[in-house]
């Protein structure tokens, strides 16, 4: 067999690798560009301010409070010494465990007017004892706000680890006090880290379904959902993805600027143990009773409620359809995890062998998919789909779906989806390993997919396992892609979590939770205990 | 096999790395290209290897062909073996299977037995079952070596192979390598910019300067009979001091008429610097010539002195240790050279 060449090779393969994507947002625009003139002004009328408006509402107050939170636990938990520091430098990631439609019905169950909380405080301070509405704006914003922060705690963290002691003691030899220190400079410095984290929330919150969905808050993802099911109309569900791509766009672009000009630079990290600022007497109590309440409001008492509810519906509700649910979610994941793993290989390989201008352009059309929200990719992957069964009909004269309602449209969306989250891991890979390792490895006699078996799979190793754990996790939890594409039958646990809370039966809903939850558990250890070992060995 | 490499240019985004170069290393020889670095050397030797792409000119192993004229053999057909400058072990694989690594038409056990067998050669038949970051930097090279020889390559290509090693392994090294490439009946090219590695491993060397070959020689010869001023000065230690040809052979100096052999062709009455070496300035306290000290650099069994002679000029001394002499102080010289090079002076 005659090989590629050297140039046509790899810009063919990456293409590929990215032509889901493109087919996906080409269906989008297109389709939103059909639709009915009349169908826009209806639209415009009567849903579009309303889910505007709620939408921005949403996203700014979930940053704010994520960017709140997430700093200042980072920055005590990386600059400030206080009792109990240690355990929550590591414990106030766990939220990341907890999808943000468990948190939101758990808060539902237990501070609706009739849950457990409000009726004991109203039990001990008198029936007239009102508590504020945890449906509310308010409401939902805490719980994403809760549900998501850990991903500035961990991007700010990183910043003040790698040049927190450092820098602050050239500002304190330039006469600022440590809270001086922090506010012109750790916080300056770190604002790309934190623009970075920033935008992996709005983008969250974007792309959030499950929660606002008990909280029936309107969003765009929402509104997609029921223009889907609710009028059956392709084109107001695509016309509405089209708009939400508009709000991601301005989103990233947000985070270019709010980046400033300063970029992810890896601090020279000196090899000595940071010099913590020590919080004496009542403001390390203090910083202890902050972290210790966020702990608590975003881990350790939904977990509780949780593990509680599941014991008590568990012998009624455990049967063999859990069985069934288990099975199916375990597959989904696990296919979707090796079909993604393998699509970022070829394209970082495709990106390694060729200085070409296309591999990395397909490479950024392909991960696109973490700042494309699930429901976006989910009407947009079953109008591909519909296109080409309608080819295929006219081709081959027969009739039926041949690939809309089955597993690969399923796999083609968490693939659209999750791609960018098993392409981060094996590209880091990839660029562990020397280019002088392939120059060996042909100048004696190895062929470019030779040297892939022998030379680049071995050694990417580590990054091989985390994109495998990390899709299979992200899949785990998924929830719209799978509400809106799945094929009869194949019900997952974040399927039945969806259909329990949307009947309001909370307990029956903790099950397939818990779950979910535990599984979430591993990928957040695994990385915790990497970022820490890290730290500690810089 | 004999490896030759006709008028090769290769140009990166505003200079030119290499400039018409040609040479010729014949089959079982070591072939050395020595310079400064930025000089082109390194990319001379991927040029070879087929990691660059020749702009023009035409690079030949054994008689065929391997790049220039519409041809390009890319590099894992050419079996052209190299050992890289930071050896580019693989780090998954033992010592034996780094080896092994290349040998892909043998069946298991013979491919076994030649590893083992190159393993023996650079004597680490011991470290065998050892990985990368288990062996010292000396043994990481050696299996470096032994990985490029094994598959019989038609050439070794060896680019900077010492310098990341201590100094005081890097000679007796440099011997090894080269006993190591002879028992193989291996024809090799190496780069450095290091004359004494230069010195210790190869047959001919190629001194280069800004992507040009100066002159390509015996070791003896670059040293002695220098074809540029560059040469001159990067090969070996030396000044130059003004004269004048004054008859076959015959030179005119400060120091007296200097007889020996002319390496050029000069008519009398050329005015010329010539080349001293410090070995041609014997150090005589007989010697009515004085000079002066103005530097001295103690070397163990050596001196060596920098004298400032009665023009001013400087002169370079190799004197046994025992002659120590103080800065300042005026000392006897004479010079004893067989071979006059001098170059035209500007």
């Amino acid at each position: 067999m005659k090989p590629l060449t050297p140039r046509a090779g790899p810009a063919l393969v990456a293409t590929a690798v990215a032509l889901p994507m493109l087919a996906v947002l080409a269906a989008i625009v297109h389709g939103a560009s059909d639709a009915d003139p009349a169908l826009w002004a209806h639209l415009t009328e009567f849903v579009l301010a309303r889910v505007v408006a709620n939408t921005a509402i949403l996203v700014v107050g979930v940053v704010a409070l994520a960017v709140a939170l997430g700093t200042s636990l980072a920055w005590l938990t990386a600059a400030c010494d206080f009792p109990g520091r240690g355990f929550f430098a590591w414990a106030l990631y766990l939220p990341m465990a907890m999808p943000a439609y468990v948190l939101a019905f758990v808060a539902v169950a237990t501070l609706d007017y009739a849950g457990a909380v409000p009726t004991a405080l109203r039990a001990w301070l008198g029936a007239d004892f009102a508590v504020p509405p945890i449906r509310s704006t308010a409401g939902v914003i805490a719980v994403i706000g809760f549900a998501s922060y850990p991903y500035v705690y961990l991007m700010a963290r990183g910043a003040f680890l790698t040049h927190g002691a450092r820098v602050l003691e050239a500002a304190q030899s330039l006469g600022y006090g440590p809270w001086a220190g922090l506010v012109r400079v750790a916080i300056p410095l770190a604002r790309p880290w934190l623009a970075g984290g920033a935008a992996l929330v709005a983008m969250e919150t974007l792309a959030d379904f499950g929660a606002v969905s008990v909280f029936n808050y309107d969003t765009f993802t929402t509104a997609i959902y029921k223009a889907w099911y609710g009028l059956f109309s392709v084109e107001t569900a695509l016309a509405l993805a089209l708009l939400l791509l508009g709000f991601v766009a301005i989103a990233l672009t947000a985070e270019q600027l709010a980046r400033g000009r300063g970029r992810h630079t890896a601090a020279d990290a000196g090899r000595r143990a940071p010099v913590r600022l020590a919080l004496p007497g009542a403001r390390g109590w203090i910083a202890f009773a902050f972290a210790g309440t966020v702990f608590a409001v975003g881990f350790l008492l939904p977990g509780v409620a949780l593990v509680r509810w599941a014991l008590e519906i568990a012998p009624i509700d455990l049967d063999a359809r859990y069985l069934s649910y288990i099975l199916r979610t375990l597959s989904l994941a696990g296919m979707a995890a090796f079909a993604c793993l393998a699509l970022a290989i070829a394209l970082g390989y495709a990106n390694r062998l060729s200085s070409g201008v296309v591999p990395p352009v397909a490479a950024r059309v392909a991960t696109l998919g973490y700042a494309v929200p699930g429901t976006v990719l989910a009407v947009g992957v079953v109008t591909v789909l519909g296109i080409v069964d309608s080819a295929f009909r006219s081709l081959t004269g027969g009739d039926g779906l041949w690939l809309q309602g089955t597993v690969l449209a399923l796999l083609l969306g968490y693939v659209a989806r999750f791609l960018a989250v098993a392409y981060g891991p094996v590209q880091g890979g990839f660029a562990r390993i020397r280019p002088a390792l392939e120059d060996a490895a042909r100048s004696l006699g190895l062929e470019p997919r030779e040297i892939l078996a022998r030379l680049h799979l071995p050694l990417l190793g580590a990054g091989v396992g985390t994109a495998l754990l990390l899709v299979f996790v992200d899949v785990m939890k998924e929830m719209p892609i799978t509400l809106m594409t799945r094929p009869f039958g194949w019900d997952t646990l974040a399927v039945r979590v969806f259909e329990m809370t949307a009947e309001g039966e909370w307990q029956r809903a903790a099950l397939p939770a818990l779950a979910i939850v535990v599984a979430g558990l591993l990928p957040v250890t695994l990385l915790t205990w990497r970022m820490e070992r890290a730290a500690r060995a810089a | 096999m004999r490896l030759e490499l006709r008028e090769v240019s290769r140009s990166f985004p505003g200079v030119a790395a290499l400039e018409r170069l040609s040479l010729t290393v014949e089959a079982g020889r070591i072939g050395c290209l020595l310079g400064p670095s930025g000089s082109g050397k390194s990319t001379t030797l991927r040029c070879i290897a087929g990691f660059e792409r020749p702009d023009a000119g035409e690079v030949l192993a054994g008689g065929e062909r391997l790049s220039g004229a519409g041809t390009w053999v890319p590099p894992e057909r050419r079996r052209i073996g190299m050992v890289f400058q930071d050896f580019a072990l693989f780090p998954h694989l033992d010592a034996r299977a780094n080896v092994a690594f290349g040998l892909r038409d043998l069946d298991r056990a013979a491919r076994q037995r030649r590893a083992r067998e190159l393993l023996e050669l650079v004597g680490l038949g011991a470290e065998a079952g050892r990985f990368p970051h288990e062996l010292s930097g000396g043994q990481q090279q050696r299996v470096a070596l032994a990985r490029a020889l094994a598959p019989r390559p038609r050439l070794v290509l060896l680019d900077e192979p010492f310098s990341n090693l201590d100094a005081d392994v890097r000679t007796e090294l440099a011997h090894s390598v080269r006993a190591a490439l002879l028992a193989e009946g291996a024809t090799a090219l190496l780069v450095t910019h290091d004359q004494r590695e230069a010195f210790a491993i190869a047959d001919e060397i190629g001194v280069m300067r800004a992507g040009r070959l100066e002159q390509w020689d015996v070791p003896w010869k670059l040293y002695h009979s220098p074809k540029t001023r560059f040469v001159a000065d990067f090969v070996g230690e030396g000044t130059f001091i003004p004269g004048t040809v004054v008859g076959p052979g015959r030179v005119s100096t400060e120091l007296g008429v200097i007889e020996g052999q002319l390496t050029r062709d000069q008519v009398a009455g050329t005015l010329v610097d010539l080349l001293l070496r410090p070995d041609d300035v014997i150090h005589d306290d007989a010697s009515e010539l004085q000079a002066e000290v103005v530097e001295r650099a103690f070397r163990g069994a050596q001196f060596r002195y920098t004298l400032r002679l009665p023009s001013g000029a400087t002169a370079l001394s190799f004197v046994p240790s025992h002659h120590d002499h103080a800065i300042g102080e005026r000392i006897g010289i004479r010079l004893d050279a067989q071979h006059l090079v001098g170059f035209p002076r500007a």
